[in-house]
């Protein structure tokens, strides 16, 4: 399995085209490799423009700044997961986990099958590999997602809200196994949630002000996951302070 | 109540409709036959009527293959290349607004009396409806598939193929259900216009000989053979489209 590696980033701006003000200025993160990372965020602070343009999907942006990596490229070595699974609905679960090998037109040998078989098998979903997406529940799809991406066996994982949409205990199963999952792998995940952050991150960014930059949340001393104490309840706390202080 | 019980019910309610028209208002049979004379005329005459029956579904079909290539062509034609699709749009649109009874005769004289001029005519008055629909349904993919595609490095092609097509299907599988609908009109006035053989052309030769019976049996079959047309592209497009049924 290929090991997930550090980002820099260092964001001097970022506009959206036909806008004078600046999103993001003078924003400095460091990915570790191998862990997870979070960035929470108000709405509109630009943390998903941060994450499509390590995923090399931002348009309509203009950015200054750099992304450095020890040596290797992006491109390549990045896998996504949104907040919509993204499962084509015309194709079977595992045709779905697959599906990569047919976007680089490569065939698919019993070998890359097996493999899926066995992802799947770790999320649970084996014995619905036949079946199509329209049929699985959001959690279900979600788990579908997750090997997809595992699949891909890439370094780098950038997860913009995957649980969002989910309810509280299958997201609560879903983070557990993601954990479990993308051991290895350097993750960025962009989310909403201060709890979720505060359960998965090895550290959390907060972006805050206008233009945003991004803040290290302090205190986070223990390792993920983390259970739901007074220390996180105390953290989360933090979080929801950081977002809300530009109004008090 | 079931499909096929409620066109029975709807199908009986305009018989008898029709029916008590007739005896309400003392209808002569050259105004408005009986459904039993019409009846009479399907069984007696079948043989006759199969001949054009034939002849207006060979139209219809291959007017309906060559429509749906064509629309489809186009649609791919507009969103690969940006060019194409500012000069060609205006051009489909102004072919629009021409009647197609206004073509009808031109075809006839480039194309012939036999069957080219009628499939071409259901290709034109359908090629439209499918390029639009195909068009919007292949601009319309889901950005997070191609942000999907994008991120597994697929070219564009591939992104075409695997992702783009398949997401317009629904939307091309609109375009295919009003254009089984509408490539009859197409290939009946291509044969009212000049025609040796079809519905069309039986429906005319009824008309001019007071066979009043005769050209609502063919008008009949021709209705079912549009109704059977739709609900079995409407069923095959369920089928092979089960997540869009949802």
């Amino acid at each position: 399995m290929r090991q997930g590696f550090a980002i820099s980033i260092q964001a001097d701006a970022l506009r959206y085209t036909k806008q004078a003000q600046p999103v993001l200025q003078d924003l400095v993160m460091q990915l570790p490799a191998q862990q997870w990372t979070c960035l929470l965020g108000r709405s509109g602070c630009g943390k998903t423009s941060i994450l499509r343009k390590l995923a090399g999907l931002l348009e309509n942006a203009q950015w200054q700044g750099k992304i450095e990596t020890d040596g290797q490229p992006l491109s390549g070595n990045i896998a996504y997961m949104a907040q919509q699974d993204l499962l084509l609905p015309w194709l079977s679960v595992l045709d779905n986990v697959c599906i990569a090998e047919r976007l680089q037109g490569r065939s698919l040998t019993q070998d890359l099958r097996d493999k899926a078989l066995l992802l799947l098998d770790k999320v649970g979903l084996k014995a619905h590999a036949d079946n199509y997406p329209h049929t699985l529940s959001g959690g279900m799809r979600q788990r579908v997602a997750l090997a997809r991406t595992l699949l891909q066996e890439r370094p780098i994982v950038l997860m913009d809200e995957p649980f969002s949409a989910l309810d509280a205990v299958t997201r609560h199963k879903l983070q557990s196994l993601s954990f479990e999952l993308l051991q290895g792998k350097t993750v960025l995940l962009v989310t909403h949630d201060p709890q979720e952050a505060v359960r998965l991150g090895h550290q959390i960014y907060v972006m805050e002000g206008s233009p945003a930059n991004a803040h290290l949340l302090a205190g986070l001393a223990s390792t993920p996951p983390r259970q739901l104490d007074e220390h996180s309840a105390a953290l989360q706390n933090d979080i929801l302070h950081r977002l809300g202080g530009e109004h008090v | 109540m079931s499909n096929w019980l409620r066109g029975a019910t709807a199908s009986l309610v305009i018989l008898g409709l029709w029916q008590g028209a007739i005896l309400i208002w003392s209808l002569p049979s050259f105004i408005l036959p009986a459904p039993m004379a019409v009846f009479e005329v399907l069984i007696s005459r079948w043989p006759m009527l199969w001949s054009h029956t034939w002849v207006t579904a060979q139209e219809v079909l291959i007017g309906l293959a060559l429509g749906v290539s064509i629309g489809l062509y186009f649609a791919l034609l507009m969103l690969l290349f940006r060019p194409v699709k500012q000069w060609l749009l205006p051009i489909l649109i102004a072919s629009q607004a021409i009647p197609v009874f206004a073509i009808a005769p031109i075809l006839m004289l480039w194309l012939d009396y036999g069957i080219a001029s009628k499939v071409a005519m259901a290709a034109i008055i359908i090629f439209f409806p499918v390029t639009t629909c195909c068009f919007d349904g292949l601009r319309s993919t889901p950005s997070g598939y191609l942000d999907l595609a994008q991120t597994l490095n697929a070219n564009r092609w591939r992104t075409l193929w695997h992702i783009q097509l398949p997401a317009a299907l629904p939307a091309l599988g609109s375009g295919l259900r009003v254009a089984v609908v509408v490539a009859p009109i197409g290939a009946v006035v291509g044969e009212w216009v000049g025609s040796s053989a079809g519905l069309g052309y039986l429906m005319l030769q009824a008309n001019a000989r007071m066979r009043i019976d005769e050209m609502f049996a063919a008008l009949f079959i021709l209705s079912l053979f549009s109704v059977a047309l739709y609900f079995s592209v409407d069923w095959l497009l369920k089928r092979s489209l089960p997540w869009h049924s949802q």
